[in-house]
């Protein structure tokens, strides 16, 4: 079925159609030069269609044909994605590097798994099994993964096994496999399937409650504000408070089999930055190379903007397909808020009445609806699997109280506010520990973050009473307080991105220095001057920093705990 | 033979509409005027109506001017004739010499495979401590000058200018003073690389519509240097200017505008810009840097603000120095640490004292008591204003670290500064003993 263009007005192109046509299917805008263009259909009146093109929409013309298809917006799915790095439509951008070059030719597409590799299959179910989406037909190896072969996730009912391929090296599109349906219909099967990436893909017996806390090694997240299995949160902060670190670093240590990073409408440089580095670092826990559990979706600011808008929902359903294995995976989008100012774009272009600072009235439904597609499901075999969404919210001018930051606050579960006042004081992570929260439980003791809140509050407290009534007017005692709460800030919150050790600490060491930090609050020191505490936890704060840089098993270690337990116990007097 | 077309329907803004056929999206267009001819850029198809932005503005167009088609992008001739030259915002050479004959090149061309750009790891050294020691240049970089006007950024762009190591210079100027634009040429003209210098300027007497297309001329010329092997440093100032145009546009085209009145699509708009900084492996490199002045110094307002989430860290001019809080360069991580093992201990440390210090002085200005620790932070303070952040500080890397270890050792007991102490032990300034201090003496006048 095609139509023709009507009007064109920057990615927006109207089209007359001949016949009909479904929303939200993919069409092609065919240019003069041969060139087809991918676009969306985002809205249909009378003959008239209204499409997102995901290319610079240069060079169209009105008469030019637009050739519609059925399928929506897909990816496929098979074996072959983990390593991966994609644009926002799931086309590998290495193999477009070898075929084009140095730039990025609109119109240029290519299938996202390799049709000529062979991956080694194992058939575990046999002739006359019954079964129904998303059930295991096979596995076969893909790194350091079994990647399981499954049912089409589109079967509407049981099948039978008619036919199933012996062990053996077969490329994605071949069949492996024959289902029939009762009513004796043929479904071929193939190691790949595709499914569109705008509808969740959750087959399972139900959805549970996430409770496993997700390591990340960042202390402030796993002790303060944790993160949970199944879970999502929110970044926000303004930039250059490090969000980006933040995310890179969580996507280095975090506790799952399989992590996707969608770059979305970022920085190019920081995408390179990930995809030059993961290949070389190893896994801490497996000792592979990092990107063998990696999936990069990168659509980066200077990329079509329609393509970003789809580029987290590609990611989000990658994620989701691994779940389906009976996999834990961790999707982080930077950022969202260029995800929103996409669809505010093609908002604006459809003309749509527009809502706070011309977001569409939809934002805060596609949000939500975003994030709902994370979480803990028990698959229909048993086994439970997990996708953890964290994204980053970039607000205009660093202020929270905007439609995007708002809209993501009351569908996360945790939420990590990053602070302008505490990067530009060099504190790093700048999580704000006085804003942030978290619905979940972490690795400490709810009661002792709870306590170790309380102090902070009371430090920060006695810090402004300072500037209003001087160092001299404050009493000793909440001068002492003040001090304990930047030990705590210093030796624990923050953390040395950047060193080797003090940039992930393990869960058991965070309890150990959560619990010695705890000591050191509990203990009073009986300072009788002020000069005199200022010296005394100074020195301590000394003791804890160079703790942090020290390797748990080493002897330097244990000195530096002895060392600390005696300053303690001589309460800083020597 | 191209046809032409003269049924004129509307005209508003800098935006002509007209009935034509077999038009391209984003094509170029010729219109003759009574004035002379213009260049014109499509901007909107629709039906048979194509709407035109039209580059020298539409005053003096009348229904009845003629517009011919010319089946193309806007493009730029490149080759190395363009070197120590300067031209307009639409293209043409404003130094009375003749136009450039050689193959064009399209603007605003498709964006970089990410998978073709290169980790930028090669520090640019611009004798400037503030930056050097804390916010590094890094090749392929795009920072954006945050100022208020009034501010010496200019002066603070061309000493980059100068002192970087480029091999070409590309200086885009957007609503620019007339003396602005001549201050440029001669402080490159002094500083003898206006030979390797391309300008491409549009004051601020200019139409509005050729502003727009500085930036784009001068990347798309930058880019093709860059894939020829050079190492380039594109200059721009002011992309508030830039910004301004766009809205202009965006009203007259009845958009509905975001926040203060601009295009929902600031950012992307302003992120192809900026993101055409690069290094490409296998090829040259692209590095941008560009003033955007703040109205009302308010670092929120759309144009900065939106910059900042683009661009790979920002400097803020301040007072006629760069502030060292909210001032960042995202990439100084990659070359920073091979520098010296001091340099980033160094860079925390010092900014971690000189924010206290910062507290400090508020307390000592509401009239507090300063206790002994105040005085070494507001003694600290006066010292690393002077010797370090001040402007006219022109030193090399290696010279600026120790003069901050002096600076650091003059003020503090080691314990106080905050810095590892394996790093304190191999780089505290050492109390020299009588011995040592003559034989330094002798080696220097040896």
């Amino acid at each position: 079925m095609t139509g023709r263009i009507v009007a064109v007005f920057g990615n927006m192109v109207i089209a007359e159609a001949k016949g009909d046509v479904i929303q939200n299917s993919v069409g092609y805008c065919c240019r003069a030069d041969g060139a087809k263009l991918l676009s969306e259909i985002i809205r249909v009146r009378g003959r008239c269609v209204d499409l997102q093109v995901f290319e610079e929409t240069r060079g169209l013309k009105i008469g030019d044909t637009v050739e519609f298809r059925e399928e929506m917006l897909s990816v496929a799915l098979g074996p072959g994605l983990l390593g991966q790095i994609y644009d926002g439509l799931q086309n590998p951008l290495p193999q477009l590097a070898e075929q084009e070059g140095f730039f990025l030719k609109p119109g240029k597409y290519i299938h996202g798994l390799d049709l000529k590799k062979k991956w080694a299959f194992t058939p575990t179910a046999a002739v006359g099994d019954t079964v129904s989406a998303a059930d295991v037909l096979g596995n076969c190896p893909e790194g350091i993964f079994e990647h399981q072969i499954m049912a089409p996730f589109t079967l509407r009912e049981e099948c039978t096994i008619k036919e199933i391929a012996p062990a053996g090296e077969y490329t994605v599109d071949k069949q492996i496999a024959t289902l029939a349906t009762a009513d004796g219909k043929e479904v071929p099967v193939t190691m790949q399937q595709e499914w569109p990436v705008k509808r969740a893909l959750a087959i399972c017996k139900r959805r549970l409650m996430p409770t496993d806390p997700l390591i990340t090694r960042v202390r402030i997240i796993d002790s303060m504000f944790p993160v949970v299995r199944g879970g999502t949160y929110c970044i926000p902060g303004p930039f250059g408070a490090g969000k980006t670190v933040l995310q890179q670093i969580t996507s280095r240590h975090a506790e799952v089999d399989i992590v996707i990073i969608a770059a979305c409408g970022e920085r190019a440089g920081e995408v390179v930055e990930t995809i030059r580095e993961f290949p070389e670092l190893t896994d801490p826990r497996t000792g592979k190379s990092l990107m063998e559990r990696t999936i990069i979706i990168c659509n980066t600011s200077a990329m079509p903007v329609a393509a970003r808008e789809a580029s987290v929902y590609t990611a989000a359903t990658l994620a989701e397909y691994y779940r389906q294995m009976g996999l834990n995976v961790l999707l982080l989008a930077d950022s969202t808020s260029r995800w929103a100012q996409a669809m505010r774009e093609v908002s604006g272009r459809l003309e749509e009445i527009p809502g706070e600072e011309a977001f569409p009235a939809y934002l805060e439904s596609r949000i939500a609806g975003f994030y709902e597609r994370a979480g803990m499901l028990e698959l229909n075999d048993g086994r439970v699997a997990s996708v953890t969404i964290g994204g980053t919210v970039s607000p205009a001018g660093g202020n929270f109280e905007e439609p995007v930051t708002q809209g993501t606050l009351k569908v996360v579960g945790a939420f990590h506010g990053l602070s302008r006042a505490r990067s530009d004081a060099r504190r790093y992570p700048s999580i704000d520990p006085l804003d942030s929260w978290s619905k979940y439980t972490g690795i400490i003791d709810p009661a002792k973050t709870e306590k170790m809140r309380s102090v902070l509050r009371r430090g920060s407290e006695v810090k402004q009473m300072m500037t209003v009534v001087g160092e001299e007017g404050t009493p000793i005692d909440d001068f002492a307080i003040m001090l304990k709460a930047e030990i705590f800030d210093n030796c624990y919150l923050q953390q040395n991105a950047f060193d080797e050790i003090d940039g992930a600490t393990p869960p058991d060491r965070q309890q150990f220095v959560f619990d010695k930090i705890l000591e050191v609050m509990d203990t009073d020191f009986d300072f009788e001057e002020k000069h005199q505490a200022r010296d005394i936890m100074f020195k301590l704060q000394d003791l804890f920093r160079n703790w942090n840089y020290v390797a748990p098993d080493s002897n330097e270690y244990k000195d530096f705990v002895q060392k600390i337990d005696a300053f303690i116990a001589a309460k800083g007097r020597e | 033979m191209r046809k032409y077309f003269d049924e004129i329907t509307r005209i508003a803004g800098n935006v002509v509409t007209i009935t034509a056929s077999d038009v391209g999206y984003d094509e170029l267009a010729i219109i003759t005027t009574k004035r002379g001819p213009s260049l014109a850029q499509v901007i909107r198809l629709e039906g048979d109506q194509v709407s035109l932005q039209i580059f020298a503005g539409t005053q003096g167009i009348s229904t009845g001017d003629k517009v011919r088609f010319l089946g193309r992008p806007m493009q730029v001739p490149f080759s190395d004739d363009l070197l120590g030259r300067v031209f307009d915002g639409s293209g043409k050479p404003r130094d009375n010499r003749p136009e450039i004959q050689a193959d064009p090149v399209d603007i605003g061309s498709p964006a970089v495979n990410p998978i073709m750009r290169r980790m930028p790891d090669n520090m640019i050294n611009t004798g400037i401590p503030m930056i050097d020691i804390f916010n590094s240049l890094v090749e392929s970089q795009k920072l954006p000058i945050f100022s208020v006007a009034g501010e010496p950024y200019n002066e603070l762009l061309a000493r980059v200018g100068l002192q970087a190591e480029a091999d070409i210079i590309i200086l885009g100027g957007m609503g620019l003073r007339h003396d602005d634009y001549l201050k440029f040429r001669n402080t490159f003209e002094e500083g003898g690389v206006l030979g390797r210098t391309i300008m491409f300027v549009h004051t601020a007497a200019d139409p509005v519509v050729e502003c727009l297309l500085v930036p784009d001329l001068c990347l798309a010329v930058g880019e093709s240097f860059a894939l020829q092997g050079k190492k380039v440093l594109v200059l721009l100032t002011d992309m508030t200017a830039f910004s301004d145009s766009l809205k202009e546009i965006a009203i007259t085209m009845e958009q509905i505008p975001s926040n203060r009145g601009y295009p929902g699509d600031l950012y992307t708009q302003l992120a192809k810009r900026y993101e055409k900084a690069v290094d490409f492996d296998g090829a040259g490199s692209m590095t941008t840097l560009a003033v955007v002045t703040m109205p009302g110094d308010d670092v929120t307002h759309p144009v900065p603000d939106n910059t900042g989430y683009i661009t790979e860290g920002q400097f803020y001019l301040r007072n006629g120095r760069i502030e060292p809080f909210g001032s960042l360069s995202r990439l100084k991580q990659q070359v920073n640490g091979d520098t010296r093992d001091d340099h980033r201990a160094i860079m925390d440390g010092c900014l971690q004292l000189y924010s206290t210090c910062r507290e400090t002085r508020e307390k000592r200005d509401m009239g507090f008591e300063m206790s002994n620790w105040d005085e070494k932070l507001l003694r600290y303070g006066d010292q690393f204003e002077d010797k370090i952040m001040d402007l006219s500080v022109n030193i090399p890397l290696f010279e600026a670290l120790d003069r901050c270890w002096d600076i650091l050792a003059d003020c503090f007991e080691p314990v106080e500064t905050g810095i590892r102490r394996a790093i304190l032990e191999n780089h505290w300034p050492k109390e020299l003993t009588a011995e040592e201090e003559a034989a330094e003496e002798a080696a220097a006048s040896a």
